[in-house]
């Protein structure tokens, strides 16, 4: 793999490390959280300046690593001109908002949380960008709502910061979701899911009578993401986040993916009337809604965020006209944008941070107080109202320029466009004006929470940098972003490069009469508003009946209330109702296809069975019967009976040739009964009364229990019959596992090869989950609080005691007395131990040929352990023997995860097995497998997990026998 | 000869350990006591071990001795811990 490809894992790999560290860097080190996190935007940027010259005429850096092939999914990162302007977008941006945000966040804010996210959503647009795969673009694209959800709501005490995060996600996933059909649909029509494949067959794409479909769910994700009409009202609630926050994300991040995928998609599916008829009247709605209701907000972020709104309808409708030279002009507008905007925000945290309020109403005359931040303020602002030598000048031009051309023959649209545009562009100026007036300059404000001054250096300088750059970019066009832009726009357009020119001149054009227009209008009109606009009313929002916002509200609210009334409705707030649904759900699901689809198994002639084995059935049918009637009155004679059941299964798994089977029965069937045991202690004691307490209620629905669990209980038995007895297909998946158990996994037990082999990331799967199983219970147990009757020692014991005390008043030590019971099968528990230990190595060598495997022999091995603790009690276990069920587990789940990496080495896919046979002194030829040391890893793990339980169960008696017993106070954790 | 009498052994031993079985089965479902339910599981056990021998030796599977061997080392287990529940109020001190 080249270096290219290796620098492009880098800067996707690096923000997502660096979230998990910075996670768990200490709660005050802002210091070093801002320089990490700094660090790696700027890692990022260097990887992007360093490739930018591969990209640069139209060039891809390509990195592919097959994951389902099969599916058409592959690992695909793709860097072109396009995806390279905005990485430098987002890490460099990424960069000065590190900075900002060490000066910015408050000491008492948990700091490692913040730059966390921030991290792990830099990492996630990054996935957006560079993605070479649909699929993966979905996936990166819900990674960024994930993340913005967690950052707008960072500050989770407050309830608008809360609501904010919750609207936003809930828009911009439910629009990630209608990405995903989009995509699925995209692909259906290309017939693959990658970018490459895809960018180059827009005429099949839009020939294709899909298209409108994938269109329109692919909008609807772009649409919500980058807040365009009717889904902007996400956007300003979102503005409850930590400056820094609403600086990235809503300024040259989150926002900007839409118009992102817009533009990437923009080759492919641009060719075609419906864009335009759908994407230009959102763009010119939102461009003219955003700039106007901007102008009469009251709150400096609230603002900023309608001019993004509109910042970026105006990009939507670039990229809607269908015209090269518009594209052009959308991907200029981005960027400038992304730097105006970010810097106006992070000019609108500076005055909320030092005046201590964002109310452009108690504002005012700053500009003497906080003379550099006025200065850079108002030059960021005049970029966004497009003044001349400004970045936002150029772009705005050309937007003004492509919207006079004709694009669409004889559209009413289109000929309305110009006048859309200079009255939008009007109402930026208005609203660019106020904010420099009513904050910077009249009367200086008297009421300000604090007396606001020019912050520290620090948190000027990223201000500083993003004004210089609209400046440059303003007063150089050519030499500065010439060649940037040239790179982002044949990365876009696929190699091709219009003309275009970013001269500031171009003489008197209607372009230019139509900015003198808005620009005199714009005065005008905000001097002619600006009283009225100090007055006394709140921040506009879109009237009532165009507010989606409002229906969204009221549609969650009444979904939220139905919720609640179907929970009592069903009865699932108990867990009787719950249990009962699953069943019926689960019995009704497997009889449909038989009842309905007429399906059928046919099931064949069933060899006769010993007449012995009928009575063991008999007998096992009619303890499984009354373990279930018993179950809820008497839970010991339910658990012995469940323990005659299991015996049953086993002797019948034994005859039907499935000895593995029933090894495994007798051992679960143990392990069982002395977990349940143990926890039976634990429980309230035996009420006998409670049956004839029984009203006719309850005898009802016990009645009903009963018929379910007939009909689950025939049912299942009636499958297993027809299932076991039908005739085996001879091309069935059997067959091959048995014909290639031997010659491909070198093993004679087919069962042992599957579990191991053939299966063996299934295994890998199951034994992570019982190891996580294990440690939950062990952490659970830590906090374990019984109920006030079972605190006692059981009365047994009690009575015992007092009789033994009376008897043997000599040993007052009751560890002694403890000895004098089980005396003679104690010492016999003892000494089976080493011969259980055996027996667990025998099964666990022999499992790859004959029955047996790491998971008998663990549970065996298990059992062993739990003997020696119930002959001769926790304590003296522990005094004598060192366990660490914990590390057997880690080391189980390690050993496995090792032996299946250990594969890559020889280049072979993960979990490849290998096996031969090796010579021994003494022993002779003996066959060796590297799924045995897969199967030891299964045997410890599940050896540790097993007795990690048991002994947390089993040290609870311990802990409040010594908490209550002798009236010790000892700290509860203080249990080991 | 031989054969027919090991046969005939084999079919009256099985029909007998069943009709064990079934009794230890009565005790272990009707109890009354809790001891006489745990007295009853271990000797459902202790038949069921039997009974899965004399299946081995008709049908010369040795994996029916290894069940044997299984169930007769680690059957006990459970009974002994019942046992200790009921004579102790828990399992493990």
């Amino acid at each position: 793999m080249a270096v290219e490809q290796l620098s492009l894992i880098l800067l996707i790999l690096s923000p997502f490390v660096g979230s998990v560290v910075a996670a768990f860097l200490p709660a005050t080190a802002r210091n070093s959280e801002a320089i990490f996190a700094g660090a790696i935007a700027l890692i990022n940027l260097g990887i992007a300046i360093w490739l930018g010259p591969s990209v640069r005429d139209g060039g891809v850096v390509r990195m592919e690593a097959p994951w389902i092939p099969l599916l058409g999914l592959d690992f695909v990162l793709r860097l072109d001109g396009l995806a390279w302007a905005f990485v430098c977008l987002i890490s460099g941006i990424g960069l000065l908002v590190t900075i900002y945000a060490r000066y910015y966040m408050s000491p008492q804010d948990p700091v490692p949380r913040f730059f966390s996210f921030l991290l792990g959503f830099m990492g996630a647009m990054l996935g957006v960008v560079v993605s070479g795969n649909l699929i993966q673009i979905v996936f990166f694209w819900e990674l960024t709502s994930l993340f913005s959800f967690l950052l707008i709501g960072y500050w989770h005490h407050s309830q608008s910061a809360r609501t904010g995060a919750r609207r936003a996600l809930l828009t911009t996933g439910a629009g990630g979701l209608c990405l995903f059909a989009g995509m699925l649909v995209l692909g259906q029509i290309v017939g693959s899911y990658d970018l490459d494949v895809v960018l180059f067959s827009g005429e099949v794409i839009a020939a294709s009578p899909l298209y409108p479909a994938a269109l329109i769910l692919i909008l609807l994700g772009a649409l919500t993401k980058s807040a365009q009409f009717p889904f902007h009202f996400w956007l300003p609630g979102a503005m409850s986040a930590p400056t820094p926050v609403s600086a990235y994300l809503h300024s040259a991040t989150m926002v900007k993916a839409g118009v992102f995928l817009l533009a990437r998609l923009w080759p492919a599916m641009a060719d075609h009337d419906l864009w335009f008829y759908i994407l230009a009247p959102i763009g010119a709605i939102t461009l003219l809604m955003g700039a106007a209701l901007a102008l009469f907000q009251q709150d400096l972020k609230g603002l900023l965020a309608y001019s993004t709104i509109s910042h970026l309808g105006l990009i939507t409708l670039l990229l809607a006209l269908n015209s090269k030279t518009a594209a052009v002009a959308a991907v200029f507008h981005i960027m400038n944008h992304a730097v105006f905007k970010a810097s106006l925000f992070m000019a609108a945290g500076i005055i909320d941070h030092e005046a201590g309020t964002r109310d452009i109403r108690r504002l005012g005359g700053l500009a003497k107080a906080m003379p550099i931040t006025a200065a850079l303020a108002m030059v960021a602002a005049a970029a966004m109202a497009g003044v001349p030598l400004m970045n936002g000048f150029l772009s705005k031009e050309m937007f003004f320029a492509e919207t006079v051309e004709t694009h669409v023959q004889g559209s009413f649209l289109d000929s309305l466009l110009p006048y859309v545009a200079t009255l939008a562009g009007l109402f930026s100026v208005a609203y660019s004006l106020r904010l420099i007036d009513q904050v910077f300059f009249g009367p200086k404000a008297t009421d300000l929470p604090k007396k606001p001054h020019d912050p520290v250096i620090w948190m000027l300088l990223p201000v500083g940098c993003l004004v210089l750059i609209c400046l440059l970019v303003g007063l150089f066009p050519g030499p500065v972003i010439g060649e940037f832009l040239e790179t982002a726009v044949r990365g876009m357009l696929l190699g091709e490069k219009p003309y275009y020119s970013l001269a500031i001149w171009h003489g008197v054009n209607t372009a230019l009469i139509m900015s003198v227009v808005a620009m005199i209008g714009g005065i005008i009109a905000y001097v002619a508003l600006r009283d009225w606009l100090s007055g006394d009313f709140e921040g506009a929002r879109m009237p009532g009946r165009l507010a989606l916002r409002k229906r969204v509200e009221r549609a969650q609210t009444a979904l939220g209330r139905a919720w609640a009334r179907s929970e009592v409705w069903l009865g699932l707030s108990h867990l009787q109702p719950q249990l009962r649904w699953i069943v019926c759900v689960a019995i009704l699901t497997i009889a449909w296809p038989f009842l309905f689809r007429s399906w059928a198994i046919q099931p064949g002639a069933a060899e006769q069975p010993d007449t012995a084995l009928l009575f063991v059935w008999l007998i096992g049918g009619a303890c499984a019967i009354g373990a279930a009637y018993q179950a809820k009155y008497h839970r010991l004679a339910a658990l012995i009976m469940t323990g005659g059941a299991g015996l049953a299964v086993c002797i019948t798994f034994a005859w039907l040739s499935a000895p593995d089977l029933a090894l495994t029965q007798v051992l679960v069937e143990v392990v069982t009964t002395v977990l349940l045991l143990l926890g039976l202690r634990w429980l309230p004691k035996r009420k006998e009364d409670i049956r004839e307490a029984a009203d006719l209620n309850a005898k009802r629905r016990r009645a009903a229990d009963a018929v379910i669990a007939c009909l689950g209980g025939v049912g299942l038995a009636a499958l297993s019959y027809a299932v076991m007895t039908a005739p085996t297909n001879p091309d069935g998946i059997a067959r091959w596992l048995l014909t290639y158990a031997y010659s491909e996994g070198g093993g004679r037990n087919v069962v042992n090869v599957i579990l191991v082999d053939f299966r063996g990331f299934d295994t890998l799967g199951e034994i992570t989950v019982l190891g996580i199983v294990a440690l939950s219970v062990y952490a659970l147990l830590r906090r374990f609080r019984p109920a006030v009757e079972s605190v006692q020692a059981p009365t047994q014991k009690t009575f015992q005691d007092k009789y033994d005390a009376q008897r043997h008043e000599s040993h007052a030590d009751d560890r002694q007395i403890d000895a004098h019971y089980l005396l003679t099968p104690g010492l016999i528990m003892r000494l089976l131990f080493p011969l259980i230990a055996m027996m667990a190595m025998f099964l666990f060598l022999r499992g790859h040929d004959l029955p047996g495997g790491g998971f008998v022999a663990g549970l065996t091995f298990a059992v062993a352990f739990l003997l020696q603790y119930m002959a001769g009690g926790a304590r003296w276990v522990e005094e004598r023997l060192t366990i660490l069920p914990t590390l057997w587990i880690g080391g189980g789940l390690l050993m496995a995860l090792g032996t299946g990496a250990a594969a890559w080495i020889w280049d072979l896919p993960f979990l490849s097995t290998y096996f031969s046979y090796k010579e021994l002194p003494v022993v002779g030829k003996i066959p060796v497998a590297s799924a045995l040391i897969f199967d030891f890893g299964v045997f410890t793990l599940v050896t540790g997990a097993t007795v990690l339980i048991l002994v947390a169960l089993a040290h609870q008696a311990v802990r409040w026998q010594r908490m209550t017993g002798k009236g010790e106070k000892i700290a509860l954790e203080e249990d080991r | 000869m031989i054969l027919t009498l090991l046969n005939l052994s084999l079919t009256v031993s099985k029909l007998f350990l069943a009709m064990a079985m079934m009794a230890a089965g009565y005790r272990l479902i009707v109890g009354p006591r809790a001891q006489d339910r745990v007295a009853a599981m271990d000797a459902f056990y202790l038949n069921g071990l039997l009974l899965l021998i004399v299946f081995g030796i008709s049908t010369a599977n040795a994996f029916y001795f290894e069940i044997a061997l299984a169930i007769g080392l680690l059957g006990f287990v459970s009974t002994v811990a019942l046992a200790k529940f009921l004579l102790r109020g828990e399992v493990i001190e």
